[in-house]
């Protein structure tokens, strides 16, 4: 039994970190929201091992059932310009700014774990009840103690859905983009305007290409 | 048994990867997804933590083990439920405005 557990953190501890990386290392979204799916598994795995039963169930719901599909929809709607291509202006300033994020944080754990190391004083892992984490146990609380957050927290989820869909789906029944912004956003792609002037074709739909005549080679 | 410690650097070396991939990418959807990295490593020490303090306590009702971490990081998921959906919702906007997801795009404030 203690080397099954031992075994099962492990592997969800990889499974964890192999799923961080995937999302921060991937070049299309994607792997990154398959990344995040894994990674969401793995942590739910680890709330059972934690005795958290009922979020993991949350996790799983919550997370894998509505983030993750939300997420895809998004990238299916932006399609390819979902992925951006790579591009090395200003990389020097981010990795700096992410490597300086990394190399702290990283010392502030081995410090932390050093000093743990050194004063030699377990964490305690208490036996718990059978009912801990269980959903009896976790609604009495979340509804005894804290109700006021909970109602709030519906406030919250009310208020997000009605400024998502205020934010996307824009103005209707007027041009989308005030003049200024079209310009900006014309001049940053530029093909819209170039359909417009006449004799030119972009090459975006194929009865505007003028089909090729094959050359007369010279036999 | 793992002990909790496990549970608390495993969270604070997915919270440094998700801070990493939030500094360094520039894909709004990318960042985004760090952003959910970090707060799953955040729920990870809150439950671990939970785990290792089990003091009793009594609710109104009756007297039940301590669930305050596992209650905090079930209003961070709740809260993290409405951030991607405004999240997503200011993605598809700037998409609509400029044609891209690149966050150093957004510079219409500039200058």
């Amino acid at each position: 039994m203690n080397t099954a557990g031992t075994i099962y953190f492990y592997a969800c501890a990889l499974f964890a970190l192999a799923g961080a990386l995937g999302v921060v290392a991937s070049k299309n979204p994607i792997r990154g929201a398959m990344g995040l799916l894994l990674l969401i598994l793995s942590v739910a795995g680890l709330f059972l091992a934690l005795h958290a039963q009922f979020l993991a169930a949350i996790q799983l719901i919550v997370y894998a059932g509505a983030i993750i599909i939300l997420f895809l929809f998004v990238i299916m709607l932006l399609g390819p310009s979902a992925s951006t291509p790579s591009d090395r202006r200003g990389i020097a300033a981010r990795v700096f700014g992410g490597g300086l994020f990394g190399i702290a944080g990283l010392a502030a754990l081995w410090a932390v774990v050093s000093a743990a190391m050194a004063s030699h004083r377990a964490m305690p892992m208490p036996a718990p009840d059978d009912s801990f984490g269980g959903i009896d146990a976790f609604g009495s609380v979340l509804f005894a103690d804290a109700l006021v957050p909970f109602e709030l927290s519906s406030g919250l989820l009310m208020v997000a859905v009605l400024g998502a869909m205020a934010v996307a789906r824009g103005r209707q029944g007027q041009k989308s983009m005030s003049k200024n912004e079209q310009e900006v956003a014309d001049s940053a792609f530029p093909v819209e305007k170039a359909r417009e002037l006449p004799g030119q074709t972009t090459g975006v739909f194929s009865h505007e290409i003028p089909a090729e005549t094959p050359k007369e080679s010279a036999s | 048994m793992i002990p909790a410690e496990h549970y608390v650097i495993l969270s604070a070396l997915l919270f440094v990867v998700g801070g990493v991939g939030f500094l360094v990418r520039r894909n709004v959807l990318i960042t985004l997804m760090s952003i959910e990295v970090m707060l799953n490593a955040s729920n990870l020490a809150l439950v671990a933590f939970n785990r290792s303090r089990l003091a009793h306590v009594a609710t109104s009702s009756y007297v039940v083990q301590s669930h305050t971490g596992q209650v905090f990081a079930f209003f961070i998921i709740a809260a993290e439920a409405a951030e991607v959906a405004v999240g997503l919702a200011i993605v598809l906007a700037f998409y609509r405005l400029r044609r891209t997801v690149r966050s150093d795009e957004a510079d219409l404030l500039k200058n």
